[in-house]
Parts: structure tokens; sequence; C-alpha cells
């Protein structure tokens, strides 16, 4: 029903597009008129990153592949989960602003009519109120999920995250008192017309201070297990972020089973011996778009697409082995590229394996700028930039 | 027209054509609810609410005199070098000691940095302390934190102290939480309360908001208990607000509140017991206490008040009619249970006590490097192992460099 309906609205868009390039009338008449090939939507429905039929679900590691499975969003991936965590252990609660109702974009729908008031409840809106309260009764033993309701209203909350819940265990020392089990779901990035409040990605400044694992899944059977894995097995305290635009965007078949995907191990989604590229979240749809061009139009050019999933504490391991491999990395994020995780990336590669590197690693990501309403198309890096960049880094 | 339309935001609002202003210049203060009189005489017994033996009222008295000396030592003690940092508790003796009296042993508390009368009481020994303010190798703290940040969730109940103010607050909204759920799921354990410390000046702070109005929506056992002893550092309490104290706030929330006198221990205990009894009714509800008193202190060893107040202002509070150690010594002594010999004993006994564990707590050796790394995450990650094992290439390489035989295990311990 999603895909028939994308479908419509992609043939719509293109003509809309085509219409656009013919608008100045006292443009000569091109002999061939330029078409977009990179800047399109992306295909969702045909994307390799989402799994269309259960048959592919083997292919990615940690997925359950033998049982049933459900097409889902990302949003109701995210609801799966948290029902099966609610369900798995009475020590889960889930709160925050408007919960209760089903949040703002569904991800707790049914939640409360299912496992009650007392679990599942609407909170004051104060993100320092609910990212304290949920400290405090994670100290005590309970699993508390909490809802930011845009990552961009994360920052009142930023002193209990960073001085306390980052620090928590280390100042208990050897009391052993910890937060593993609080979750901090926060929806992020661009959504076409978010603007400045409702579009942020603001993992980077969760990882400078050690002490949470920062999640970001590119899709619903990975949210599902990575948010399962942060709720019920992880020890330590997790932000976990939702890229909003895949809410609907993204759909795909997910195991219906309870499953969990490690935390803190990257993923090599599509193998390639020529240039590495590392991202998370939306911007994997964009570079995926972009291999794909630019591995038509340079036959015998493969490049490796490596998913982080957890930005903090990260894969080193796979990231460094992969471009010593291939000797060229680029990394692609949302956020702006100034200080970003890209810079981190960036100087752990080039250090663990100077010598092997062809090319510079080069950072795709965010104008140093904030996300205007009438300019998200041009801050946010998209197919082209990223294109572009494989091919000035393969010919560097 | 009905006389009360019903608007969501204020359900039961009547309706009225007269425009009266809430004015709080002229409503009148919050009273402050004592039990001992000006001359230290309790003059309605019936307040006491149940006879609290005498043994019981020594032993506050005791801990009052061990907070009290023991701080005088420790400040002199960082004067002398021998600690980075201290921060005295003077004039708030009876708030910390007659509070954390009423409380139950495995109640969960949070509180600010100015609460060791509350530690002592719940438990903790003179090492304890002693560990912590060293930094040695029996702090559970791992000497992570600065002096008077202690440590003392296993022995005492009490979180771990940071010095950002009032994000205690909303930690024992959501521990109250918990443990409202613990006693729907255990109906036959003895039911818990959360109890949060905090001074006037971190009230202002938004997690003191966060917390009341996420606590009162939920209905969560906490107790916050406000020890509003007139200053914030240097700015006077006149700067801190405008209102009538923290109390007024309470009923912003829809909390019960009382405000108490602070230097009168039977008031300040009374008062958390009713508050306790109070919040674990109907299955939980928030309470909120001022205890009133003056901090005869410094702000902490780095600071010094004379630049900000007057020395008369401290004395008067210092003085016997009005500090609150010396108000119930003359409780004490008016009912027979002591006399000048037994105090001028026991201050020479918890002297020679302090400044030998002290002593003891000095000789021993400071933490394991290890500590550097372990506990920001359950288990090390990769990158801090190789963090740790470069740090130990660099210090094995220049061993003149470095001086750690201090540290349990020397540079081994890393």
């Amino acid at each position: 029903m999603a895909n028939r309906f994308h479908r419509l609205t992609l043939a719509r868009h293109r003509r809309l597009l085509d219409s656009h390039t013919r608008y100045y009338a006292s443009q000569a008449a091109l002999a061939s008129t330029p078409v977009r090939r990179l800047n399109v939507p992306i295909e969702f429905g045909s994307t390799p990153l989402l799994h269309h039929t259960a048959k592919t679900l083997s292919k990615t590691p940690g997925l359950p592949s033998s049982g049933a499975s459900s097409r889902l969003n990302l949003f109701q991936a995210v609801n799966a989960a948290l029902r099966t965590a609610l369900a798995a252990s009475d020590r889960v609660l889930c709160f925050g602003e408007d919960v209760a109702f089903g949040g703002v974009f569904r991800c707790t729908a049914g939640l409360q009519d299912e496992f009650g008031k007392l679990r599942v409840f609407n909170t004051p809106l104060t993100e320092q109120g609910i990212v304290g309260a949920a400290i405090g009764a994670a100290a005590e033993g309970r699993k508390p999920v909490v809802e930011i309701q845009f990552a961009d209203y994360v920052f009142p909350a930023f002193d209990q995250i960073v001085n306390e819940a980052a620090k928590f265990r280390y100042r208990e020392g050897e009391t052993g008192a910890n937060l593993g089990g609080l979750v901090i779901r926060m929806p992020c990035g661009g959504v076409g017309h978010g603007a400045l409040y409702h579009t942020q990605s603001p993992e980077a400044l969760f990882c400078h201070v050690p002490g949470f694992r920062v999640v970001m899944p590119r899709s619903p059977s990975q949210a599902k297990g990575l948010l399962l894995s942060a709720i019920l097995e992880s020890k330590d305290p997790v932000i976990f972020m939702e890229p909003k635009i895949l809410y609907r965007a993204a759909v795909e078949e997910v195991p219906d089973e309870a499953y969990t995907l490690p935390l803190s191990k990257a993923e090599v989604i599509k193998t390639g011996a020529d240039l590495t590229i590392i991202s998370y979240g939306r911007p994997l749809y964009m570079c995926a778009a972009a291999i794909e061009a630019a591995e038509k139009d340079r036959p015998g050019l493969s490049v490796e697409l490596v998913d982080l999933r957890t930005i903090y504490p990260w894969d080193r391991q796979t990231v460094i082995e992969s471009v010593v491999k291939t000797g060229r990395a680029i990394v692609v994020h949302e956020s702006m590229v100034n200080f970003g995780v890209g810079a981190e990336i960036a100087a752990t590669v080039q250090e663990a394996g100077f010598l092997r590197l062809k090319a510079p690693v080069k950072r795709i990501a965010g104008l140093t700028t904030h996300t205007g309403l009438a300019y998200e198309k041009y801050v946010l890096p998209d197919v082209a930039r990223i294109y572009d960049g494989i091919l000035a880094t393969v010919d560097y | 027209m009905p006389s009360s339309p019903r608007f969501p935001g204020a359900i039961n609002s009547p309706l009225t054509t007269k425009m009266d202003w809430i004015v709080p210049s002229l409503m009148p203060p919050i009273p402050t609810y004592r039990i001992l009189n000006s001359d230290n005489v309790i003059e309605d017994e019936s307040r006491l609410s149940a006879e609290i033996p005498t043994e019981e009222i020594l032993k506050w008295y005791h801990n009052m005199l061990t907070v009290n000396i023991m701080d005088g030592i420790m400040f002199d003690a960082q004067r002398h070098g021998r600690l980075s940092f201290y921060m005295v508790s003077a004039g708030e003796e009876a708030v910390m000691v007659g509070s954390a009296a009423a409380l139950a042993a495995d109640d969960v508390i949070t509180c600010q940095y100015r609460e060791h009368g509350v530690f002592l009481q719940r438990g903790f020994e003179l090492k304890d302390f002693m560990s912590q303010l060293t930094s040695n190798c029996n702090d559970p703290g791992k000497g992570r934190n600065m002096p008077v940040h202690y440590s003392g969730r296993k022995k005492v109940g009490v979180h771990a102290v940071a010095s950002t103010l009032g994000t205690q607050i909303p930690h024992a909204t959501g521990a109250a939480y918990a443990l409202k759920m613990e006693a729907l799921e255990n109906p036959s354990a003895e039911p818990r309360v959360a109890a949060c410390y905090f001074g006037e000046g971190a009230a202002s702070e938004g997690d003191f908001h966060g917390a009341l109005n996420v606590a009162a929506t939920q209905q969560c056992p906490v107790l916050f208990l406000c020890r509003n002893n007139g200053f914030a550092i240097s700015t006077p309490s006149s700067q801190q607000y405008r209102g009538d104290g923290i109390a007024s706030r309470g009923a912003g929330y829809g909390i019960e509140t009382l405000r108490v006198d602070g230097t009168d221990i039977f008031a300040v205990y009374e008062a958390t017991k009713e508050a306790r009894r109070m919040a674990l009714e109907h299955g939980g509800r928030p309470i909120l206490l001022e205890f009133m008193a003056y901090r005869i202190s410094h702000h902490s060893t780095s600071d010094d008040s004379s630049a900000y107040r007057s020395r008369e202002d401290a004395a008067h509070w210092k003085s016997p009619e009005r500090n609150p150690v010396s108000r119930l010594r003359h409780w004490l002594e008016s009912k027979g249970a002591w006399d000048a010999d037994r105090d001028r004993e026991a201050r020479a006994q918890i002297r020679k006590d302090v400044i030998r564990e002290l002593t003891d707590a000095e000789k021993e050796k400071k933490p394991a490097l290890r500590a550097i790394f372990s506990d920001v995450y359950a288990d090390l990650t990769e990158e801090a192992e190789a963090q740790r094992q470069e740090l130990k290439r660099i210090m094995l390489k220049y061993p003149a460099e470095y001086d750690c035989d201090q540290n349990v295990d020397g540079v081994q311990g890393l």
C-alpha cells in the first residue's frame, strides 16, 4: 500500500521536475534537456538497504531469517521493539511528552492500552525533568525508555546527560551503581520541511563526553534489534537516534520474533575494493544511490559501504580494516562537517592507516550553517555531492 | 452563564467579576514550625509525637558535635595543604542529623554537598569520610571526585555527590517512582521513600522545577528537603528569589509544604517523620520541606565570606542561643542528660578520633591507576584500552617524569 502510494508520488515528482527545467522561455531550447540523474528522490521501494522480501533477511548478519516477518516501517518497528521490551521485562518503563496517545510519530501507539498507565505515561513538558527522573529510576533498577520529542529539544537535558548520566557509573565507583537500561530515544535528521528546529542531528555532541552508547539505526529491521539490545542487554545507558524521515519512508520485512543486534559493531553492508564509505542513518541511502551511479559510470569500480550503527563507542577495527584494504575513505553524515563525527573517523583512520591511504580522507557532511527551511536540500549531503566525492577520491 | 466554566487548565476555578490580583507582598509569610522555644524548652511536650529515647537524642547530639568538630579540623587541614578542598556545614547540623534520623535506613537519598551530617547519622564512619577526603584506595569513589563528594550508596544509601547543583532533585523523583512501583509489586515489604537535599540557591535551577512538576503529576513518594541557609556562595537569598522562600513554590506544583526552624532538631525530626508518613499515603505523593537555617561557615575553603557579609551576622547565628548544636545541648543539660564535663570529654575524644583517622587515611595509598579508565562504561572500550596501553608506554619510557608510587601497584596498576 505504501509502495503504490510512493510510486505515484515519484511519478508526480518527476513530472514536476520536468516542467521546471523548461520554466524560462527565454532559454534557447537545448538539443537534449538535462535530466536529473543523481539528486532524485530515494527509491525506498527498491533500495538495496531494505529487505523488500523475507528472502534477503539472511544476508544481514544477526537478523533471524527462518521465522515469520512483517512489512513494517520505522515507527512500527520501534513500536514493535518497545512492545517486546515492555512484555519481556516488568522493569521497562516508557515515558515522555505525548507518549500516552502514541507519540507525535506513533512510535508508542497502543502501548499505554496494553501495558497500563504506571508503565507508559505522559510527563509534563520538561526534558531535564524527564531525563533526570529517568536517571533516578534507572539507578533503582528500572529500565526507563524515555522519549525526547525531537533531537532539537534535547538541550535542556544536556546537563543531565553529560554531567550526570554519563558520569554516574564513574563517580559511584565501587558501589557498582549504574544506569544500564536507561534509553533516551529521539527522532533526528532532515525531513524536508523541518527547518532550524526539527532537523538537527546532534550525535557528535553526545560522543564527545563518554558514558553513553550513541546508536542510529538505518532501517526498521536494524532499529528493532538495536533498540532491544539497548533496552534489555546494554549495561550502559543508550541514546537512540531515529532518522525521522525514515519513520514512514523506510518499509521492509522485519522478523516477528524478538532479536537483538550488537551495539558498538559496525556492519559492512556492501563490500568493495577501491573505496570505503562510512556513514550512518539516512545518508546511507544517498550513499547507496551515489555508489550505484559511480559504479555504473566507472566499470570496474567497487565501493565498500560501512554502516557505523553505533556512533560511539564505535567499531574502529571494522572501519580501519576496511580503509586499509581499499586505501580510500569518505565519511558521510547529515550534521555539520565542522567538529563532527567525520572529523573523528578521519583522524582515526589516517592515524591507523596513513601509509595505505591513496587519497585524503574526505568528509561529505552538512554545510557549516543552520538548516534553513528553504535551503535544506543544499545544506544536507546529497547524492550529487557524494557521487562527486567518490570520483574525486578515486581520481586523486 | 455557568459560575464555573471548567476550563481544562483550571477545572474548579469559579468566575468572578472582581479583578482580584494575587499580591504576594500582601500575603502573610509562611510561618516557621518549631518545637523548642527561644529558651530551648519544649513548651508543648505533646509536639513530640512519640517518646524518643534519650539515648537516641544523645546520639543525635554526638553526631552533630562530630560533624561540627570534623568540619573545623578539616577546614584547617585544607589551609595547611593536607586537603585540596573542604566545605563546612556549620549551622546546619540539626537539619542534617534531625532529618536523617527520621528517614528509614533503606530510603534512597540524593543530596547536594553540604550534608555530611546525613551521611554520619545514616552510618558513615570517620574512616569513610577521611578515605574520600584524602582520595585514598579505600574511597569507594576511587579518588575521582573532589573532597566532600562522597560515594556512599552501599553504606548509607546516598547517591554519589556531584558538584552540579539541582541535578539531584529529579533523580529523587525518578527513584521515588521506582519505589512506588516496587511497593505495588511487593505490598508486603516496607514501602520506601526517596529524599533529596538541596539549597535554596539550587532551587533556582530548572531541574528543581522539572523535578517537582513530574513528582506531583506522577504522585511520587519523594521528600524535597530544602536547606535554606540564606546564602548561595556570596548571593544572599534576597537576590536569589523574590517570593516567600522555597516553601511558597510548593503550592504552585500542588505539593504539600511546611517551613521548619532548621536550628531546632526536634522540629526537623518531627516534620521529616510526618512528611515521610504523608509521602507514603495513598500510594505516594511528594512533600516539600523548607528548613530555615544560617550558613555560619564560608561557602567552602575557596571562599572568604567576610567579602560579602559582616562578622556580626555570622556571630549572631553562631551564638549559643541560635546555633543548633548548643540549642540541643542546652535542652539535654536542662533534662539532666548532659553536662559541661561530658561535653568537654566528648569534644576532646572526637578531636582525637578525627585527627587519628585523617592521619591514618593520609598514610594509605591512592587508588590504582586503572581507575583512570574503568567505569566510564561497564567494560573498557577498545579505544580506552588502546589509550591505557599508550599511557603506560609513555610512563614506562619516561619513568622520571611520573611519580605513581603513591598509587596501589604503581605504574603496574594502570
